[in-house]
């Protein structure tokens, strides 16, 4: 697949002020490939850095170390009017459509300002291009004169990803597109990002906490625990047999309803809380919450590696040895099939 | 039955008439059962729950019966349901910051709930505080009673507030949306703390959610709520099984998306949930069902028995409506 962005070795420091200065690694080396048309799932608990990176490959905030590659050219160190051709072949869409969108401005507004900013004159062709966006994201008949507080969360979300695909783009960041939404309208934009790819053929990262999602829209996963990428490959690989100790914990956090309903269903509780930036474990990050943790683990960062078979990348001394049989009971019992070995 | 709601009504006074945001709502919840209110926002789900512990807001109006132990609870004292909440009834709410107070070390907070109600004091009190946040599984939970709320993190301040609404020995718990806002791993350990202390104290829970998934993982009945209105109720096997109510199998799918082939559109229902003071006329769901006819249109569908459950609904999902018997 030919890349369309690239994220190479991208950290992102942050500096605390309050309590003695002290740095926070907020993206600690990552790095991701978008090819054209394809859609990357990102996943991990608060903290993990999955938003952060979102704004880096945005641009929207500086990279620390690494280099930013979109469609051949490196712009890691354009800025202001230098990327705005580039702006406008990515586009971002957020979790909350009512924060993210001008409560001030109308629709028709809120529609006609990317035009604006790109310096894009269509006159009288506006007004039916605008009616064109809505009607592609569902929403014909919106009355553009209202503003955001008028619609519910689901219409807002849509506003926003008409917004998104004004300037035709080539990628779309989507943030927690559909977790503030409620589950009869989360199915709504579910199918709405899907219709959009297979009518214009253009690539999403998208960023959820929701495993449900990321595994249905998804071709390709990439797990995140305390900034770096410690799991990635096809969505069916990582959904279906996860290796890493964090991935299979959070497939198992979240089963499907079957799983959930069979009494004889048991979930791998992690103990402790998402982990914190500002206070990262020798050897591997996940060590103190794994339940195979070794000396080994407690001493040496494991790298990601391709997985033998090609089929992966990995950050794990003990994956697939130890790991794979596991994650391949994961993977079954999460869809509620009887379990082929026990955990 | 721990708790009987008949006709429960709650509206909101406005200058031309009242709007209805619950609509005449009956349920029983039965004696150590989790029974779990699932609802979209606006389906009224968080007032019925809410109006049960007596914290709906003082512009509704009420009107139905809310019998607990045998004693009606709507429009009682205020002073009376105060000595009620923490000692019979226990509430836990989404937002644990919001609900703690943040000058105040957590294990005076949670001993507090003791002395007002006079069950202990002074060291006693504390002492009692720390031994309930060791029951919510807190680790070291000496030098977390003597913490801020800020100090701790999300997930303790979670149990901090199980701890709270625990202490006073309630036999009910009310929790509206307690895992919604967190992390998936964090929810997977809360959801296993409320059923282990279910068990330890013999606890009856109403759940408040729109996760189908906590739903499918703890509800022994269910009570789907539409627009102010009872969709669906009963017995939640059958209820995910074979949900009858049109809107019941919407969120049915919707919850299913780990089962759909991938990449392909899921079977979503259209338009959006009809806001307060816009519930349209006969059923509350006829504009975005995809079974609807002309009945439902006009017609407000009786809550009526069918098999395991009662449902609100002219034309229910594969089923011959000449079967249906009044409820």
């Amino acid at each position: 697949m030919e890349p369309l962005l690239t994220l190479d070795g991208i950290v992102k420091t942050f500096t605390q002020k309050r309590g003695g200065k002290r740095d926070v690694q907020a993206v600690a080396g990552v790095s991701l490939t978008v090819g054209r048309g394809e859609t990357v799932g990102l996943v991990g608990e608060s903290g993990c850095g999955k938003s952060t990176l979102a704004r880096l490959a945005l641009k929207l905030i500086e990279p620390t170390a690494g280099r930013i590659v979109f469609d051949g050219e490196d712009i890691t160190a354009r800025h202001g009017r230098a990327m705005l051709p580039v702006r406008r072949r990515m586009q971002a869409v957020f979790q909350d459509p009512l924060a993210s969108l001008n409560s001030r401005m109308t629709i028709a507004e809120i529609l006609r300002e990317p035009f604006d900013t790109h310096g894009i004159k269509l006159g009288a062709a506006l007004q039916p291009r605008i009616r064109e966006l809505l009607s592609f994201v569902g929403m014909e008949n919106t009355d553009t004169t209202k503003l955001p507080p008028q619609f519910s969360g689901g219409q807002l979300q849509r506003i926003a990803i008409a917004r998104a695909l004004a300037l035709e783009p080539d990628i779309i960041v989507a943030d927690e597109p559909t977790s503030a939404l409620d589950p009869s309208i989360q199915a709504q934009i579910v199918n709405l990002l899907l219709f959009i790819q297979r009518q214009r053929q253009i690539s999403y990262v998208i960023i959820s906490h929701d495993l449900d999602v990321i595994g249905h829209v998804a071709d390709r996963i990439a797990v995140m625990y305390l900034g770096t990428i410690i799991e990635q490959g096809p969505a069916a690989a990582i959904m279906g047999s996860p290796w890493h100790p964090y991935t299979q914990a959070l497939l198992s956090a979240a089963p499907t309803l079957a799983a959930r309903r069979n009494p004889e269903w048991k979930r791998i509780v992690l103990t402790g809380d998402p982990p914190n930036p500002a206070n990262v474990p020798t050897g591997c990050r996940f060590h103190p919450r794994c339940h195979l943790a070794r000396d080994v683990c407690r001493q040496v960062e494991p790298p990601l590696r391709p997985s033998e078979d090609g089929g992966r990348l990995i950050a794990c001394h003990l994956a697939p040895e130890e790991t794979a049989e596991k994650g391949r009971w994961i993977g079954q019992a999460r869809l509620g099939m009887p379990a082929a070995a026990t955990a | 039955m721990i708790l009987s709601v008949r006709d429960l009504s709650i509206g909101f006074r406005r200058i031309g008439g009242d709007l209805p945001a619950v609509d005449k709502i009956s349920f029983d919840v039965r004696e150590g059962e989790t029974f779990v209110i699932i609802g979209e926002s606006g389906s009224g789900k968080s007032l019925t729950g809410m109006s049960i512990a007596g914290l709906q807001p003082a512009t509704s109006v009420t009107s139905g019966s809310i019998r607990f132990k045998e004693r009606e609870l709507l429009n009682r004292p205020d002073a009376e349901l105060r000595r009620m909440r923490g000692r019979e009834i226990g509430l836990i709410y989404q937002d644990p910051l919001g609900s703690l107070n943040p000058v105040w070390p957590v294990g005076d907070q949670i001993a507090e709930a003791l002395r007002a109600h006079g069950l202990a004091s002074g060291a006693a009190a504390a002492r009692r505080a720390v031994e309930m946040l060791d029951r919510v599984r807190i680790p070291d939970p000496a030098r977390v009673a003597t913490a801020y709320p800020h100090e701790i993190s999300g997930g303790m301040r979670q149990r901090a507030m199980i701890a709270m609404a625990l202490i006073a020995g309630p036999s009910l718990l009310i929790a509206d949306e307690p895992t919604t806002a967190l992390d998936v791993t964090i929810k997977a350990q809360m959801l296993e703390l409320l059923a282990e202390l279910q068990r330890e104290m013999a606890l009856t829970i109403i759940l408040i959610t729109h996760d189908m998934g906590v739903v499918a993982e703890v509800a022994d009945r269910i009570l789907v709520m539409y627009a102010g209105r009872v969709a669906e109720i009963g017995d939640a096997d059958a209820i995910m099984r074979t949900p009858s109510h049109p809107y019941t199998a919407a969120l049915m799918t919707s919850a299913m998306i780990s089962e759909a082939e991938p990449k392909q559109q899921l079977n979503a229902i259209v338009g959006v949930a009809p806001g307060l003071g816009s519930f349209p006329d006969g059923c509350h769901f006829h504009p975005r069902c995809p079974l609807a006819q002309d009945d439902c249109r006009s017609f407000v569908p009786p809550l009526r028995r069918l098999g395991d459950v009662a449902l609100a609904c002219h034309h229910p999902v594969g089923s011959d409506t000449a079967l249906m018997a009044e409820a």
